[in-house]
């Protein structure tokens, strides 16, 4: 086994616990953080499958556009309970 | 096993979680995240299983491109629809009145 | 009972998809050697650019129509417009989004010219915009929208048209977004700028609008 197919091992298991600490987690904002987290292990594979256009594009819109608008509807959710 | 195939493998364990998870949780912004999963998944089988050969192919990462992009689209949709919904009704579930 | 239905569904799934895709057999068309073979006559170096902008530009264009239908439809839901409570600003970081926000403008012209030969083009670009504007808005120096203005509106519709415009014009040469080989280059940066320009103002838009839901409701 190579030292590259490790390295995926690794990552393609990260992206999978974090794809489900994200679906799980009892918090919230946990949940959140963790999609962001694993929106950036996504990039990580992209440049791994040799499309760093697609690494920039996830970088820049999966984890950081997207992880924004969640955590501002989940302050604004929390608000609004106040 | 190559590189590639892995992750078109780990493309589809996302995929049914992200089923799972939208069939099974009830909280709307939960289900926006499993559905963002879901995607993801679908995006990693598309490229990985293009490239299980190891030669890059811009095709199908053109095509992800512009899925990503739509899919931060339809995400923003989403939540202004849930965030709609929560000013008109206090809720952040859809009710089970109409499943029967 | 449900979940137990769900969850063996989803595991029946992966066992049969992981099955067939480990016998699957060589792929009988080679598209990477399709488009290299194509590559010089697209205008662009950057093999992802061109099948992107040349020779699927089609499903670019529907997605720019997409994501305006996307704006249109939070514009349509009605925002409210209440007051958004934040707490004060940090000077410290109103001063960093300053330094930052030109930095990042410059980095997403380079990434829209970088497109044509190298890994970049109009939608890395337009994300970095988007990102630009969402850091100016969380500082405070940039207010949300509370309905956009005429100019705003054709700025957001200004790609897609003009993506539309060249398509047509193609059209009348021939076939839909078939550019002659010499001016091919030229017309694939005029469409990315104006997309850049567009899903700029229209990622940024989901956010910037979107944000500032923060009101008791109508």
């Amino acid at each position: 086994m190579s030292l590259e197919f490790i390295f995926d091992l690794l990552l393609a298991l990260a992206m999978v616990w974090s794809a489900w600490r994200s679906l799980s987690a009892s918090r919230l904002d946990r949940a959140i953080v963790m999609f962001i987290v694993f929106g950036l292990l996504m990039a990580l594979a992209w440049a791994r499958l040799s499309a760093p256009d697609i690494g920039l594009a996830e970088a820049a819109i999966g984890a950081g556009l997207t992880g924004a608008l969640l955590l501002d509807a989940y302050g604004a959710l929390k608000r609004r309970e106040a | 096993m190559t590189g590639e195939l892995l992750f078109a493998s780990v493309g589809v364990i996302l995929f049914a979680l992200g089923v799972a998870g939208v069939l099974l949780i009830g909280h709307l912004l939960r289900r926006v995240l499993a559905f963002n999963v879901m995607g993801s998944g679908a995006f990693l089988v598309l490229v990985g299983l293009a490239q299980r050969n190891g030669i890059a192919d811009p095709v199908p990462q053109a095509m992800v491109l512009t899925g990503i992009v739509v899919a931060v689209a339809a995400t923003a949709l989403a939540l202004a629809l849930v965030r709609r919904l929560y000013v008109l009704t206090g809720k952040l579930e859809l009710s089970q009145d109409d499943d029967e | 009972m449900k979940r137990l239905l769900v969850v063996l569904g989803a595991v029946c799934f992966v066992v049969l998809l992981l099955g067939a895709m480990f016998d699957l057999a060589p792929a009988s068309v080679q598209l990477h050697a399709a488009v290299a073979a194509n590559l010089p006559a697209s205008g662009v170096e950057h093999p992802v650019t061109a099948v992107l902008l040349n020779f699927r530009g089609y499903d670019t264009l529907l997605e720019i129509a997409v994501l305006l239908l996307a704006m249109i439809v939070i514009l349509a839901t009605g925002i409210d417009t209440a007051a958004d409570v934040r707490p004060s600003v940090n000077p410290v970081l109103q001063a960093l989004a300053k330094l930052a926000a030109p930095l990042m403008i410059m980095v997403a012209v380079y990434l829209l010219w970088a497109g044509a030969f190298r890994p970049g083009g109009a939608f890395q670009a337009g994300a970095v915009l988007a990102a630009a504007a969402v850091l100016l808005h969380l500082v405070e120096l940039l207010p949300g929208w509370q309905s956009p203005s005429t100019r705003l509106r054709l700025g957001l519709a200004g790609g897609f048209l003009v993506f539309l415009a060249v398509g047509a014009g193609s059209l009348m040469r021939g076939a839909l977004l078939e550019y002659p080989p010499e001016h091919a280059g030229r017309l694939i940066l005029l469409v990315e700028s104006g997309l850049t320009v567009s899903l700029g103002l229209i990622l940024a838009g989901l956010f910037l609008l979107l944000s500032r839901d923060d009101g008791d409701g109508p």
